[in-house]
């Protein structure tokens, strides 16, 4: 039951063969077995599980309609509203907000018979590659427990991973669905800007934020897409584009797709293991049937520095909201006279250092004196960004990078220095800036000791392989991670470490 | 004042004051030395951008091209007494948000 798709699970229910009830209790018991030592998640919302999983059984039983993912559990990100359930983004700014209102993913997720089980840990306000930016602490990858999940979806991948859920959501600024996926060795897709409404997910970067969801496979994936997807007027960003039927696309066949590499993007600072199962993956499409193009991205070097600009200007502005006024943590000031005082002590108790950085960084590239070269720059080097990938879409379908050019690194590895930290993003952080819908998917492992001076023991670390599509052609993500899937076995490993089992 | 794309070199501890008063945070001596250094690191890395010619190229701040306007009618929105749950010092029977006196 614990290894089964979300797909499985719902067959089996609607067939009779299992209780939405049991199946409840089944993933619950596990969430409470393992997250002691995983930390994934913030909040497990069981007594409400229970209960929405009771309505599945009783729809049946009454010979009612059933949504795609009846009886489903489902995890969600810790910035994500559920109406009446502690929502926090991992921040001590939000440790007593409830809010009174579904985001629209979750709207759509319980109309579609999913039952959540609870709220996953993240880096605070989704800022981080860790999760150790996490007010409640960090989360272990499942695959090595002295290691980080990735972040910020650090809580969602590792309870796919764990067994906890069958499937989770994540949000993607600049790969906080795409790395976590990766160094946790499971499904994440961060969809089209546009595809999937924003309303309901505490903001970071506008421009840049996209829902979507972590899964064990692409066939999950696309299910939950279909679910996700469309537009909504709640959110004025989400597009009007039609809703393909996305597992229909899971033909198994990518005969005569291209897939375009951007060597010059990928030869350099890829730690030679994980350039090894990314040049043995495209090997694996290439003998599928799919065409290998050489393809420039001559703007993606400047990236990382264009996304830090960006994503830090939008972050100063979005977390402006948070005054201790109208919701969220409020400290004293000294006198009962100065509101001035109240706000700026309420924010700097409230947010974590990372949060602070950024809000610093944002504030000051949108400062008087350096809008124009730092934030306009980057929106202008933005630009060709997207353009060179126009222009890569021209001659290809899909472009493939490492997800990440390290595996999993150790907690507490990066943390002194932020610019190391954000240069983990390199891969991740264009198909946001660009808008363009990116899945990671397992591709292999890499070897690592423990302790490299104590022990012996071998680390078995998750890789992931990143395809970036055109806007709005998921289709074609998931057709090739699906056929991927089908000729190697990596989606169907799992976690074995200590904490885990 | 400053001519673009010269960008000052070195960020220095009355910068971070000044924009933490830009941000409202109220920051410890540690955290201004610790992100004088960051954030001038940073900075500097972010310096690159500044080699790109960019003459005639229009920013981009959204990727959407789609319109969405739509028609300004009355929705029904959130309930005084949801609006107030989550106020750190509500006035439910005035319906009002309590903050520090603002005029002295």
């Amino acid at each position: 039951m614990l290894d089964a798709s979300a797909r499985a699970i719902r067959d089996e229910i609607a067939r009779g063969r299992a209780t939405a009830v049991n199946v409840c209790r089944t993933f619950l018991d596990r969430i409470e077995a393992v997250n002691p030592s995983l930390n994934a998640f913030t909040l497990v919302a069981a007594d409400r599980a229970l209960a929405r999983a009771a309505d599945i059984d009783r729809r049946r039983a009454a010979g009612e309609p059933l949504g795609p993912l009846a009886g489903v559990p489902v995890a969600v990100k810790d910035n994500l509203c559920v109406r009446g359930v502690r929502t926090t983004a991992s921040s001590r700014m939000l440790e007593r907000f409830v809010p009174p209102y579904h985001a629209t993913v979750v709207e759509r997720l319980e109309a579609a018979g999913a039952v959540i089980v609870g709220k996953t840990n993240c880096d605070e306000f989704a800022m981080g590659s860790s999760n150790e930016n996490s007010a409640f602490g960090p989360v272990r990858n499942p695959w090595a427990t002295d290691r980080t999940p990735g972040g910020s979806s650090g809580g969602s991948a590792a309870a796919v991973a764990a067994r906890c859920v069958p499937m989770a959501l994540g949000s993607d600024t600049g790969g906080s669905i795409r790395q976590p996926a990766a160094f946790c060795g499971v499904v994440g897709l961060k969809p089209t800007y546009g595809r999937v409404s924003r309303y309901g997910l505490l903001a970071f970067a506008s421009s840049l934020d996209q829902i979507g969801p972590i899964a064990r496979n692409a066939a999950d994936a696309a299910l939950a897409l279909a679910v996700l997807a469309g537009t909504d007027p709640a959110d004025a960003t989400s597009s009007r584009q039609p809703v393909p039927d996305f597992p229909s696309a899971l033909s198994g066949d990518v005969t005569g797709l291209r897939l375009g590499v951007p060597r010059a993007v990928v030869s350099e600072g890829v730690d030679a293991d994980v350039r090894r199962a990314f040049e043995a993956a495209l090997d694996t499409l290439r003998r599928a049937g799919v065409a290998l193009v050489d393809v420039e991205l001559p703007h993606a070097k400047y990236a990382v520095p264009v996304y830090y600009l960006v994503a830090t200007a939008e972050a100063s502005s979005n977390l402006a909201r948070y005054d201790g006024v109208r919701f969220g943590y409020r400290a004293r000031a000294e006198t009962e006279h100065d509101v001035k005082q109240m706000y700026s002590r309420t924010r700097d108790e409230g947010f974590g250092p990372e949060v602070k950085r950024r809000i610093m960084l944002g504030t000051y590239v949108l400062s008087a004196g350096y809008y124009d070269a730092y934030y306009l720059k980057a929106q202008q080097v933005r630009t060709l960004l997207r353009s060179d990938y126009q222009q890569a879409f021209e001659s290809v379908d899909v472009v493939a990078m490492p997800t990440s050019p390290i595996p999993p690194f150790r907690l507490g590895e990066k943390t002194a220095d932020p610019l190391q930290m954000y240069l983990a993003d390199v891969f991740t952080v264009s198909a946001n800036l660009a808008g363009l819908p990116a899945i990671s998917i397992p591709c292999g492992f890499v070897e690592r000791s423990e302790q490299p001076e104590r022990s012996e023991r071998l680390e078995r670390l998750p890789v992931g392989l990143q395809l970036t599509g055109r806007m709005f052609d998921e289709s074609t993500l998931l057709r090739m991670a699906d056929a991927y899937e089908r000729l190697t076995d990596w989606t169907r490993q799992a976690p074995s470490g200590p904490g885990v089992i | 004042m400053i001519a673009s794309p010269a960008v000052a070199p070195t960020l220095t501890s009355a910068d971070v004051e000044r924009i933490a008063a830009l941000a409202h945070l109220e920051l410890t001596a540690e955290e201004k030395a610790l992100f004088t250094r960051q954030l001038a690191d940073i900075l500097a890395y972010a310096e690159q951008v500044q080699a790109v010619d960019t003459s005639g190229v229009p920013a981009t701040a959204h990727v959407l091209a789609e319109r969405t306007e739509r028609e300004d009618e009355l929705q029904p929105s959130l309930p005084r007494e949801e609006a107030l749950a989550n106020a750190p010092d509500p006035a439910p029977e005035a319906g009002l948000f309590r903050v520090p006196r603002v005029i002295t």
